[in-house]
């Protein structure tokens, strides 16, 4: 039995999974001490957010909702870092994505089984080229990729809010654009659900009536198969193992014939792909349009912190973007609940960041505690 | 012809005003880079100095003291960041996404609980003091809405900014503690060969970025503006980190960016007053893209300090 424990406490110690368990009870330890010393209650105020989550089916529906994109532009960063690139520029990314598909939902018509399609494939199209813009001018003359991609988060948001003023694709005055074609919806029984026959299904299912309540869409399927895919190319091929070698130590990889600045394009492309199918995915299932920006609205970002907490893989972006999902989805009903501030959940999450970004701090805590006993 | 004068009087100053926010913060990453550490924090300092700056100011009537606290709420996370990356040999853009969030979320998390649930304070009693009117009187010594006036008679902060970096290129390239900063941004295994501690030096760096990120923000919340609100900062600390690098870790260098970014904004509002018709928002564009150009033509990746980023490890792993 003490062996067991034993190797079981080594791997916690020495493992990834064990670290991110970790830093995350540490997070919430943390974000219940901040509770405390502003007067709330932080066992009341977490219940408050587990309520939020799982007492309606409607709930569990919206993180759901919420987490999709979390762990969409998760992927993106995650792909890229496991190149060794770090990729800001989801936010960016995501808004060009939002654009395009917005742009493509709108002004073409064709039947749904080929316009979902092409908003999704567009958006990740473009957005594939301007991460790739990061990626060539890295390559081709050494920018780092963390100040190109804040510069082309910046173009990006302005070229939405341009966008929206053009007179045939924005609304006049409102700053929104029209809103996108029904061919173009990843929503489920949108239409439906507004007939008497939705209407009265609704009232008289208590869970399948709740959850049609939220704006349920087929977005949460993409995100699971780009995750799929994400841990297929990166562990399962030779470009994944390619872009791993390159994120491992660049030089050895060049040396053992790989080309390094055709990986990184390559893999900025991808991660802009797939922050871009974020971004189509929430206007063709959440918003159905585009409106203008007045600051960034924090996908991009959310996705690091989503892709960090998830050990930059595939299947640990779609844990932590429920995780995220969850608390930010849950953590906004605590001010009503509780009274309790609901950026808490910031607190929590950048804490645990924080202790991810310190193994050796997380090492030693856990070697010490061993030794005490 | 008076009026051109005007307008490019007003579009100066506008300039000025816009460019110190950033400028402060740009110092401060051009500090702790300068001693081999990354701070991509530096939004999240802003934005809790942002916060803190206008609660003080708010509270205390004094813009003056509020500029001090947010100073020290900057130097906190400073703090953090400094332990996380010099003591435990943090990720340093981990740390750094960490304090964004950490930042971010303490100045909403406490302005909630002192501002009745808003996510913004409520407007300070007295902005920064304009000091050609505090010390001649109002419109004393150049006349009201004139070219001089529109120009320099600015916020105190303006003035304190460009002083700023002054001292900062002064500190960092005419003194003894400046060149050991450089020597363990750029080799602390030689530093600390030659008896200079490498953590001691790296803890001040990193903490007085925070000094500066929090200045930044209280430039903008007490100054620019009279409020914090949660869209203030919105990116600035990140335009501030690539205009450190636009100016190739140099405080002059990062200077003239921050100049370049208050310009557009400059522009951006000058045509919004007069209705010109290119949109606001293409023009907004151009700094960002005239950046890139920049940096593809002629910054090349030599330029940063040579151990930035990397861990340094006193026993030697």
């Amino acid at each position: 039995m003490k062996k067991v424990f034993f190797s079981l406490k080594e791997a916690v110690i020495n493992g990834a999974a064990g670290l991110t368990i970790f830093s995350i009870l540490l997070g919430f330890i943390v974000g219940a001490v901040v509770l405390l010393l502003a007067g709330f209650n932080p066992i009341e105020a977490y219940g408050a957010i587990i309520r939020g989550i799982f007492s309606k089916p409607k709930y569990m529906s919206y993180v759901v909702i919420y987490s999709t994109p979390l762990i969409m532009t998760g992927l993106s960063v995650a792909f890229a870092l496991r190149t060794g690139l770090f990729n800001i520029g989801a936010e960016g990314q995501f808004i060009v994505g939002s654009l395009t598909a917005a742009m493509v939902g709108y002004f073409v018509h064709l039947p749904m089984m080929l316009h979902v399609p092409l908003c999704i494939l567009s958006a990740m199209a473009v957005s594939a080229a301007w991460g790739g813009i990061a990626g060539f001018i890295k390559a081709r003359h050494g920018v780092h990729e963390v100040i190109s991609t804040i510069m082309l988060n910046w173009i990006a948001l302005y070229l939405l809010n341009w966008a929206v003023t053009i007179q045939s694709f924005g609304q006049r005055g409102t700053g929104k654009s029209h809103m996108i074609q029904q061919t173009a919806r990843i929503d489920l029984f949108g239409q439906w659900k507004i007939t008497p026959e939705g209407i009265d299904f609704i009232r008289s299912h208590k869970i399948l009536g709740d959850i049609l309540k939220s704006p349920v869409n087929t977005g949460i399927i993409f995100a699971l198969v780009f995750a799929f895919l994400v841990w297929f190319i990166l562990n399962r091929t030779t470009l994944g193992y390619e872009l791993r070698a390159v994120g491992f130590n660049p030089h050895t990889a060049e040396c053992s014939g790989i080309n390094v600045n055709r990986s990184i394009i390559t893999s900025m492309s991808i991660a802009g792909a797939l922050a871009g199918a974020a971004g189509g995915l929430q206007v063709l299932g959440v918003s159905y349009r585009v409106a203008k920006l007045a600051a960034m609205e924090g996908y991009g970002f959310d996705g690091i912190a989503v892709s960090l907490i998830g050990n930059n893989t595939g299947p640990g972006s779609v844990f932590a973007g429920f995780l995220f999902g969850g608390l930010k989805y849950g953590g906004s009903k605590i001010q009503d609940a509780v009274g309790a501030p609901t950026e808490v959940i910031n607190i929590v999450v950048g804490t645990i960041i924080l202790f991810i970004a310190m193994p050796k701090l997380i090492q030693l805590l856990l070697r010490r505690g061993g030794r005490w006993k | 012809m008076e009026m051109i004068i005007r307008d490019i009087g007003f579009i100066i100053g506008t300039t000025l005003m816009y460019s110190t926010p950033l400028i402060y913060t740009s110092l401060g990453g051009v500090i702790t880079e300068r001693s081999g550490v990354v701070n991509i924090g530096l939004e999240g300092m802003m934005y809790f100095g942002a916060f803190v700056g206008a609660a003080v100011a708010y509270f205390t009537a004094s813009p003056w003291l509020g500029l001090l606290c947010a100073a020290l709420g900057g130097a906190l996370f400073g703090l953090i960041h400094a332990v996380a990356c010099v003591t435990f040999n943090a990720e340093q853009i981990v740390s750094g996404i960490a304090i964004n969030f950490l930042g971010a979320g303490s100045a909403l998390f406490i302005s909630r609980l002192l501002f009745d649930g808003a996510t913004q304070t409520l407007t300070i009693p007295n902005k920064m003091p304009l000091p050609l009117d505090f010390l001649f009187g109002e419109g004393r010594l150049f006349p009201s809405s004139g070219f001089m006036d529109l120009v320099f008679n600015r916020f105190a902060t303006v003035y304190l900014a460009f002083f700023m970096v002054f001292v900062v290129w002064l500190v960092l390239y005419k003194t003894r503690i400046g060149m050991r900063v450089r020597a363990v941004g750029e080799n602390p295994e030689a530093a600390n060969t030659l008896g200079v501690s490498v953590i001691k030096i790296r803890y001040c760096a990193v903490i007085l970025s925070g000094v500066f990120a929090g200045l930044g923000g209280a430039a903008m919340s007490i100054a620019v503006v009279s409020r914090f609100s949660n869209t203030l900062i919105s990116g600035h600390g990140f335009i501030a980190l690539a205009a450190m690098i636009f100016g190739k870790w140099k405080p002059q260098g990062a200077m003239l960016a921050c100049l370049l970014f208050g310009a557009a904004k400059g522009f951006e509002i000058y045509l919004g007053s007069k209705g010109v018709p290119i949109p606001g928002d293409i023009l907004a564009i151009l700094p960002y893209l005239l950046t890139l150009i920049i940096l593809v033509g002629f910054v090349g990746k030599t330029t940063a300090p040579g151990a930035v980023g990397k861990i340094f490890d006193k026993s030697g792993h």
